[in-house]
């Protein structure tokens, strides 16, 4: 079995991200990581791979940069990478689903893709969708529990408050992760080291025949979103403190 | 005026609230409610009332409520049957989910989990990096599919009510067969989804343990609310993984967020930064989280808590 995992090279959720001109953010000095919710896809893999057999092969479109997350990806057990390089920042769902069908199919088209349910930098939950609609593939988003039965797969996932739908799909297959699905491992000291020898092949997205200035969703502005500078704390006792934040709350805010 | 297609989302024969707040939303535009597996009838009033010049109810061959692709097919063939310009939806699991399938059926993008939208200029707003900023997006395509951030706009009635005249759709489409929704598990407790609720009251590590949040469910039964849990909470097994929010876990917009024990850590302000109004109640008078909300209560959540369900 084949398995594909897309994984994106995003700045660290407890990064301070420091707006640069217009649009545009300060990258040098803060940490990249996996996106977390691509994490979950490849423990996945690496599990099902470890059962069944196979292969694992990690995708990433981004940055040479990315270099560094497709090893932490190979350290939990991946065997091998492509990663198309590109400087765009902020490269569309549309273009960077066209660049991960264009090598997975010239490396072979994989049994069962998984992505993160969206990514933490951009938030657009739609790349895997686009994904699987060109390959013709199923695919289910925000898969907290999977069960691989032949050509099938079950797949379940939350919808609204204690609701989860529980879906069949056929194989091949894209799965959008969440967590719930598994606990991704701690690669240990020899996975790292072997991890360094894997293979990664690169590629430059325009080797793919795309123009990352095609992109149909362009960034116009970049702003922090306005901070609260403080509370404003509530003095006395609880009866007092809550008296007040009751009246605060249906007199002053009309919230309640 | 663009003719601007509103997927409606229904639930118990009512509209959601969410659903008005995305009306309210493309006011001004020519609304096209669209009403996808359900009974317009019982709903055409209230979506006059919202700014509906039309309604479509629409319907496919094929067990639309198994299949979230044939969904999609009937949608996207709505928006080519009444040339929408602009196609709007909530951004819940289920608007995120057909959304996203639709713009890859119709090849048109598609912006997820906005907060602000402007029709005309085809520009919209919404969070990029968890939360810490907000970015401004130009779509470029002949259609704009966009789903709004539940409760980012409040719901307003329309200032002139639409005819809402109801069109019979049956979309000529067949599913591909890829997917099935075989079974659908309830939780037996029928709770307010977190996402959508207007009022959310958050458990943090310092409810010590899952049957504690009875607390947190009492005050929230009084004021409407949503009960969630910080990730600290869910890790330490008090909480299910359904309740987080937070990276990880729901992303959360109400107009009141009440953090009960709750430090504060980045990853959790990514899930309900853009709440109205922040409410934190902590033990630890340095939490990072009274830096960052609107109104603090130092103090035990086990005695604010109470007398707080009290005076509600």
């Amino acid at each position: 079995m084949k398995i594909c995992v897309c994984v994106k090279h995003v700045p660290d959720t407890a990064a301070n991200i420091k707006l640069a001109g217009e649009k545009g953010f300060e990258d040098s000095e803060i940490k990249f990581v996996a996106n977390p919710y691509d994490e979950y896809g490849i423990e996945e893999a690496v599990s099902i791979i470890e059962k069944h057999g196979g292969e694992v092969v990690i995708v990433t479109v981004g940055k040479s940069s990315a270099v560094t997350t497709i090893r932490s990806a190979m350290a939990m057990g991946a065997h091998r990478a492509i990663l198309v390089k590109t400087d765009s920042r902020f490269l569309d769902s549309d273009l960077t689903a066209k660049a991960l069908k264009a090598v997975m199919e010239q490396d072979g088209l994989p049994d069962i893709i998984f992505t993160g349910k969206g990514s933490v930098d951009t938030e657009n939950f739609q790349t895997q969708y686009r994904l699987a609609k060109s390959l013709g593939m199923s695919i289910v988003n925000e898969v907290s529990s999977l069960t691989l039965d032949g050509d099938k797969a079950l797949a379940q996932r939350e919808t609204i408050a204690g609701e989860k739908q529980v879906i069949e799909m056929r194989l091949p297959c894209v799965i959008g992760a969440t967590k719930g699905l598994n606990e991704p491992r701690y690669p240990k000291f020899p996975d790292i080291m072997k991890a360094k020898k894997k293979e990664i092949k690169e590629i430059d997205l325009s080797e793919l025949g795309i123009d990352a200035s095609q992109g149909k969703v362009v960034i116009e502005k970049l702003e922090p979103v306005p901070e609260r500078s403080g509370a404003k704390m509530l003095e006395g006792s609880v009866d007092d403190q809550t008296t007040e934040l009751v009246r605060i709350l249906k007199e002053d805010e009309k919230v309640l | 005026m663009a003719r601007t297609g509103i997927l409606i989302e229904i639930e118990n024969n009512a509209v959601k609230e969410t659903s008005f707040g995305v009306m309210t939303a493309a006011a001004g535009e020519e609304i096209y409610a669209l009403v996808l597996d359900d009974d317009a009838a019982l709903v055409k009033d209230k979506l006059a009332e919202y700014g509906a010049a039309v309604i479509v109810n629409i319907t496919a061959s094929g067990e639309l409520s198994k299949s979230p692709d044939l969904q999609a097919q009937a949608l996207a063939a709505t928006v080519k049957e009444y040339q929408l310009g602009t196609l709007l939806g909530t951004a819940s699991a289920t608007g995120r989910d057909l959304f996203a399938r639709v713009a890859a059926i119709l090849d048109e993008p598609l912006v997820s989990d906005c907060v602000q939208i402007n029709i005309t200029e085809k520009t919209v707003k919404k969070s990029h990096f968890s939360g810490k900023t907000f970015a401004t997006l130009k779509v470029k395509g002949s259609v704009l599919l966009c789903t709004l951030r539940p409760n980012s706009i409040e719901p307003v009635a329309a200032s002139g009510k639409g005819a809402g005249n109801i069109i019979e759709f049956l979309a000529n489409v067949a599913d591909p067969g890829l997917i099935q929704i075989v079974e659908i598990k309830k939780d037996t407790a029928a709770k307010l989804d977190l996402t959508e609720a207007p009022i959310v009251i958050t458990g943090g590590r310092a409810i010590k343990a899952a049957e504690n949040y009875k607390m947190l469910e009492a005050c929230a039964q009084k004021i409407g609310a949503a009960v969630g849990a910080s990730r600290a909470a869910v890790d330490a097994g008090f909480a299910p993984h359904s309740m987080q929010v937070g990276q990880t876990g729901k992303t959360v917009s109400p107009r009141l967020y009440i953090a009960c024990g709750v430090s504060g850590a980045v990853q959790h302000f990514a899930g309900m930064k853009t709440s109205k109004v922040i409410v934190a109640i902590n033990e630890d008078k340095d939490a990072p989280i009274f830096s960052k909300c609107d109104y603090g209560i130092v103090g035990d959540i086990f005695d604010v808590v109470p007398a707080l369900t009290e005076k509600l």
